[in-house]
């Protein structure tokens, strides 16, 4: 075969084409390459002595002249390589060694092993995911730009507490959402890549859901709310469950399922344009969230059926781990009455009563819902509700 | 401990206490019991080689030529008994300033040329002494810049090269030596910007380094070593992590004639002879 580097530097340019034309030649083939830059017969020689390919010639010129044969070591780098799995087929427990490689791509032999922890196809995979990816993609919000933080608004000061509170509640409860998802993500196989980008993405959402809450808290006030001792125990055993699926169940069905509930009511009696925003922009991100976990696990149940009594047992455990904490603290349940009141006034108070135990119930109803249609039964699913944490998340 | 082969490599660099852990692993998987012992300097390596410390020294060019002349002194022998392909037909090359109007070996004169360390054959000795067979004798005709990073490695640092190749680019220095893989390392990091620089000289074709032992070495053990040593396949991807750090993708037969440049320029310099009479009398 013929190369001709014409002007080109080996340096800047004339590495790559020789390189290029040695993997073209046939075996026993030989390369002559010719140039007219200074200096390319040295560092010619240089790379061939690198590379393990013999100059056969090398009159320096210019114009060089030189005749290259190929050493075997191109071929053999290649020797034992594997396909990491097709583009578009899910393996159901890709190799360690495949690390990091893109899904399809050609493995050299020898590639570091790398240890994730969720290598198995059935508890993370979901047919769902690179449709919710895309559409969790195509939803991303701007903060700056989707909340009308500028509309003036005006609400008694009780009712901006109360706002305040409920927000730094959310702030908490939205940081163990993205906690919980980005453990789980750091140790997934990326040959999961679409559920490793949906969990990403999920994760970026609760990053934006920590923004706005805070923004709308801070709108009128210099300092957040209470942080209580029970709704952090609540979320604790969320953030310290090792198992993906009871994980998933807990805060993507039960947890942020609840959060639906919750978040459409604040939208609804929000006593302003900015909470109504912030909590709406969160609460379509959520039934994302939700949709992924109902999604896996129903496949994970329809291939691992025991893990539904898996499922209750975490239900029962993570109640009587918090059967003596307190549950949702008091300010909040006060504040979320309130903000349904819109006021101190007794008739007012007595619809926001009203009002919460309606959402109480929408919440009792949405969770046995979903349960049902991961195929728990009736009682399994009435029983497990009722067991759900007094703190939602 | 006694049946153990017992290597001797010089310490350049991190990577070397990787490099032959990894060897010692891959004889011991093949029944060959090999260890190792690392020295800071290829002087200390060569006096433990003939104090009887070490079976097989992992030489610079600058090493094995000590050990063949002290070996020639005690009536002993030294051989090369492999290298890597890459140690074989190497060149150096003396670098100038396009825009600096020197155009040939003459223009030389009352210049200050950069070279590496002081004991680098490919930097500084080699280039030196071609210099010298056209007629520059330097110190006298020009002024050597020395750039030593790590004397006693013998150049194995690519540090000092680097420190003259800027040192040329910033008008320090008329010219700069280095070897020529580093020539084209230097131009693709950026070191030698495109354009800036063209190269004056090419040296003849030099080896590097080479695995030495001397005539006491145990033979079986030496052939075995050997022959695991050729056995190394670029295709096995356990030997190319080792030999991709070692740079080399297959060991060759050693060969002792790639070393006369060098010897003409020690012999000119006599940059070796007081540490050759030094264990000369040592082991005598
Ligand atoms: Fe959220
Ligand atoms: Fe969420």
């Amino acid at each position: 075969m013929q190369l001709d580097l014409g002007d080109l530097t080996f340096a800047r340019g004339g590495a790559l084409l020789v390189r290029r034309a040695i993997l073209r030649c046939l075996p026993e083939e030989t390369l002559a390459v010719t140039g007219r830059a200074s200096d390319l017969a040295i560092d010619l020689r240089a790379w061939c002595r690198g590379e393990g390919h013999t100059l056969l010639r090398c009159e320096a010129g210019p114009p060089l002249d030189a005749v290259i044969a190929a050493g075997p070591a191109v071929r053999q780098r290649w020797q034992g390589a594997e396909r990491a799995g097709g583009m578009d087929t899910i393996h159901p427990h890709p190799p360690r060694r495949w690390g990091l490689a893109a899904r399809g791509a050609l493995v050299e032999a020898g590639t570091p092993e790398f240890r994730f922890a969720l290598d198995d196809k059935l508890p993370v995979w979901s047919e769902d995911a690179a449709r919710l990816y895309a559409q969790a993609a195509a939803a991303q919000w701007d903060p700056a730009t989707a909340v009308p933080w500028d509309t003036p608004f005006e609400l008694p000061d009780e009712v901006e507490d109360a706002v305040v509170q409920v927000m730094t509640y959310l702030i908490e409860n939205e940081t163990a959402a993205l906690v919980v998802p980005s453990r789980f993500l750091a140790q997934l196989h990326p040959h999961f890549k679409e559920v490793m980008q949906l969990l990403a993405i999920q994760a970026a959402d609760e990053a934006r859901h920590i923004e706005v809450f805070t923004r709308r808290a801070m709108l009128k006030r210099s300092q957040l709310g209470l942080s209580t001792a029970g709704g952090q125990a609540s979320l604790q055993t969320l953030v310290e469950e090792p198992d993906f699926a009871i994980a998933t169940f807990l805060l993507s069905v039960l947890g942020e399922g609840t959060f639906l509930s919750l978040l459409w009511f604040l939208q609804h009696y929000a006593p302003d344009p900015v909470t109504a925003a912030v909590c709406r922009l969160a609460a379509q991100d959520e039934s994302r969230h939700v949709a992924f976990g109902m999604s896996h696990l129903r496949s994970h149940l329809a291939g691992e059926p025991a893990l539904a009594a898996k499922l209750m047992n975490a239900v029962h455990k993570r109640h009587d781990a918090l059967r003596h904490t307190a549950g949702l603290n008091a300010e909040v349940f006060d504040a979320l009455v309130l903000m349904a009141a819109g006021s101190w006034d007794p008739e007012d108070l007595a619809f926001g009563y009203d009002a919460m135990d309606a959402l109480l119930a929408d919440m009792h109803t949405q969770r046995i819902r979903r349960m049902l249609k991961l195929g728990f039964d009736e009682a399994q699913a009435e029983e497990m509700s009722s067991l759900h944490t007094r703190n939602f998340m | 401990m006694n049946d153990t082969l017992l290597l001797g490599a010089v310490s350049y660099d991190p990577k070397v206490v990787t490099i032959w852990e990894g060897f010692q692993q891959y004889f011991a998987e093949r029944g060959l019991p090999f260890d190792f012992v690392l020295y800071s300097n290829y002087e200390r390596q060569v006096e433990a080689h003939f104090l009887g410390h070490i079976h097989v020294a992992w030489n610079s060019p600058l090493a094995w030529l000590q050990s063949e002349q002290i070996a020639a002194r005690l009536q002993r022998r030294a051989s090369a008994i492999a290298m890597r392909d890459s140690d074989c037909d190497l060149t150096s090359v003396i670098v100038v300033r396009s825009d600096s109007g020197i155009g040939g070996v003459a223009d030389l004169k009352g210049k200050r040329v950069a070279v590496g360390a002081q004991d680098s054959p490919q930097a500084t000795l080699i280039p030196l002494l071609v210099l010298a067979e056209e007629g520059l004798e330097p110190h006298r005709d020009f002024e050597v810049v020395p750039f030593d990073v790590l004397l006693g490695k013998h150049g194995d640092h690519i540090g000092g090269e680097r420190d003259a190749a800027r040192a040329l680019l910033e008008g320090k220095c008329d010219a700069a030596c280095m070897i020529d893989a580093n020539h084209m390392l230097f131009q693709q990091e950026g070191t030698l910007p495109g354009g800036a620089t063209r190269s004056l000289l090419q040296t003849p074709l030099y080896d590097h380094c080479n695995f030495t032992v001397l005539d006491d070495a145990p033979a079986e053990a030496i052939a075995k070593f050997r022959s695991l040593l050729f056995e190394m396949s670029y295709a096995d991807p356990q030997v190319r992590r080792l030999l991709d750090m070692e740079g080399l993708k297959q060991w060759k037969e050693g060969r002792a004639q790639g070393y006369a440049m060098l010897d003409r320029a020690i012999c000119r310099f006599g940059t070796i002879d007081p540490f050759v009479d030094q264990v000369v009398e040592k082991c005598s």
